[in-house]
């Protein structure tokens, strides 16, 4: 018997041909399935795949030719050394990859998906509306990218002698991905409000555009713009905090847990307003 | 000619209907400007002398101020997609029936797409500009001032033709969008858009004066600080005035050629 993409009520819920598991396994199957379809979509236009590498690799490089031009005329900017800089761009790279690997394309498709009726479709089906709408497209070409920051972190790392014990490793780790919870939370939020204009796109790659700020030592800030970009779109914190973990730069204990409080605050947050918003979806053109 | 007053007209009121788009992107974008601001003021306030890479602090405010200036002014947004996107679909098939041509069509819309824009973003904008007055310097004479404003025409004209021509490659290939982004991160850096470009290595400098990039926004924003002076500035607007008809020539042939292998899909 041929099955809809995702049966509904009764029958165990199917994909393709696979009977699928409950509770967590089935949302993991799920997202196994999202895995193969972007995969095969970016496999049918290999040569544009090749060059959205290419480009994202320029922007990267510009970057640290940023750093290098003022780097060759300063030794220092506040306290940060060239080196420093670098790993913190390179931090910030890795972070930006995963968030376009995972999310960006989910976010920008959502204001899409309103305008276009799409998403009565998503709200029908038997799973979370708001995990079909923040995981259903993989961008493969952004953890090529995602790679190449971990390597120049590497390398910068190299050239400042770091030699971090495991448990730094793992903070870090931990906290940048708390810190990509923060930028998928906050940019959840701001599509969300395609709810009322329809054209939040503009929004959306606005957020992009404080995706830069996160690249850059936040001891370089102070004032109101420090505390705006620390305290409520704490951008300020996503890639700092775990860079100076591991150059042991870290003033007190208490920035990790900002880094963390904010995560867990700025996700509830998003839930919230996602599900009020949701409320206020009178559907289109259906 | 008054046709083309129409299509201006027709453009104002149909890029109008972007207004709270255009004032949320300029207000976005002040935010990594001001950003790079106070980075460079650590710079400065680290940094051993009043000068980093031959320039005070103000000079580089100034230099950041009014590539953002230049940039509202001049900078082609949606226009590329535009093209592209009436190439693949088949929509400039009316045009090639119409006595009008199109690359002038789209020029007219190009003007207004950037009237509309700087209108929407000179409340932002000024504001912003009125709380760095203390470091916005005025331009160093009414001689460099109007040297400036036909800089900025040429810049635009520039930027326009080059966006043009790099939307026809649409006749030959279906998605445009990575070769435009590669070239505008080529354009990102060498044109001065990151850093003044004068801070690189000089022999560096004298391969990027070759290429066409300084002049869509390094020179303008350096006659504006007075940077230029002389026979220089003549040659310089002299060697812009040949990119802008090299470029429209350019323009034009891969027009024809993309015409000639224009297969008319959907139109």
């Amino acid at each position: 018997m041929p099955t809809p993409d995702v049966n509904v009520l009764d029958d165990p819920p199917q994909i393709g041909s696979r009977a699928v598991p409950p509770g967590l396994g089935r949302y993991l199957a799920i997202y196994a399935a999202f895995w193969r379809n972007s995969l095969v979509r970016e496999m049918g236009f290999k040569i544009n795949f090749i060059l959205w590498i290419v480009v994202e690799m320029l922007w990267f490089g510009l970057q640290l030719t940023f750093m290098a031009v003022i780097y060759s005329h300063t030794d220092r900017i506040a306290s940060w050394t060239k080196w420093q800089v670098v790993l913190l761009v390179g931090a910030n790279h890795f972070v930006q990859q995963l968030f376009t690997a995972l999310f960006m394309n989910n976010c920008v498709k959502l204001s899409e998906n309103v305008r276009s009726g799409g998403l009565d479709f998503m709200l029908l089906m038997p799973v979370n509306a708001r995990f079909l709408i923040s995981l259903r497209h993989v961008d493969f070409g952004a953890f090529v990218n995602a790679a190449s920051a971990v390597a120049v972190m590497v390398y910068a790392g190299v050239q400042l002698g770091l030699q971090p014990s495991v448990v730094q490793l793992v903070g870090a780790a931990v906290l940048l991905l708390l810190g990509l919870s923060i930028h998928y939370s906050v940019m959840y939020i701001l599509a969300c409000i395609s709810f009322w204009t329809v054209r939040a796109q503009g929004i959306v790659w606005g957020y992009y555009n404080l995706f830069q700020l996160a690249r850059l030592p936040d001891e370089a800030f102070r004032g109101m713009f420090r505390m705006i970009f620390t305290f409520v779109v704490p951008v300020l914190l996503v890639t700092n905090v775990p860079v100076k973990v591991l150059l042991e730069k870290l003033s007190s204990w208490s920035e990790m847990a900002w880094l963390g409080g904010m995560s867990v605050a700025i996700f509830w947050l998003s839930e919230a307003f996602w599900r009020w918003s949701v409320r206020h979806y009178g559907s289109a053109s259906s | 000619m008054s046709k083309y007053w129409h299509v201006i007209n027709i453009g104002i009121q149909s890029t109008l209907v972007y207004r709270v788009n255009f004032l949320v992107r300029a207000l976005f974008g002040l935010v990594p400007l001001f950003a790079l601001i106070l980075l460079w003021r650590a710079i400065y306030e680290g940094a051993k002398g009043p000068d980093v890479g031959g320039y005070q602090l103000s000079e580089v405010i100034t230099y950041y101020l009014m590539v953002n200036v230049v940039v509202a002014l001049t900078a082609v947004t949606e226009d590329d997609w535009q093209i592209a996107a009436d190439i693949r679909d088949g929509r400039i098939s009316q045009f090639l029936l119409k006595p009008i041509d199109y690359l002038k069509y789209r020029l007219c819309l190009f003007a207004a797409g950037r009237m509309v824009y700087t209108a929407a973003a000179l409340v932002p904008m000024g504001v912003f500009l009125w709380f760095q007055r203390d470091h916005l310097q005025a331009p160093a004479s009414a001689g460099h001032f109007a040297a400036f404003g036909l800089a900025l025409a040429l810049t635009a004209l520039l930027q326009f033709f080059i966006s043009f021509t790099m939307a026809l490659l649409a006749f030959w290939v279906l998605e445009v969008a990575t070769f435009i982004f590669i070239l505008f991160a080529f354009e990102y850096v060498a044109g001065g858009h990151l850093f003044p470009l004068d801070m690189l290595p000089p022999t560096l400098l004298k391969v990027l004066h070759l290429t066409p990039f300084p002049y869509m926004l390094y020179f303008p924003v350096r006659v504006y600080l007075g940077r230029v002076e002389g026979a220089e500035l003549w040659q310089g607007l002299g060697i812009q005035a040949f990119w802008v008809l090299a470029t429209l020539g350019l323009a034009r042939w891969v027009w024809s050629r993309g015409l000639r292998h224009y297969s008319a899909v959907g139109g």
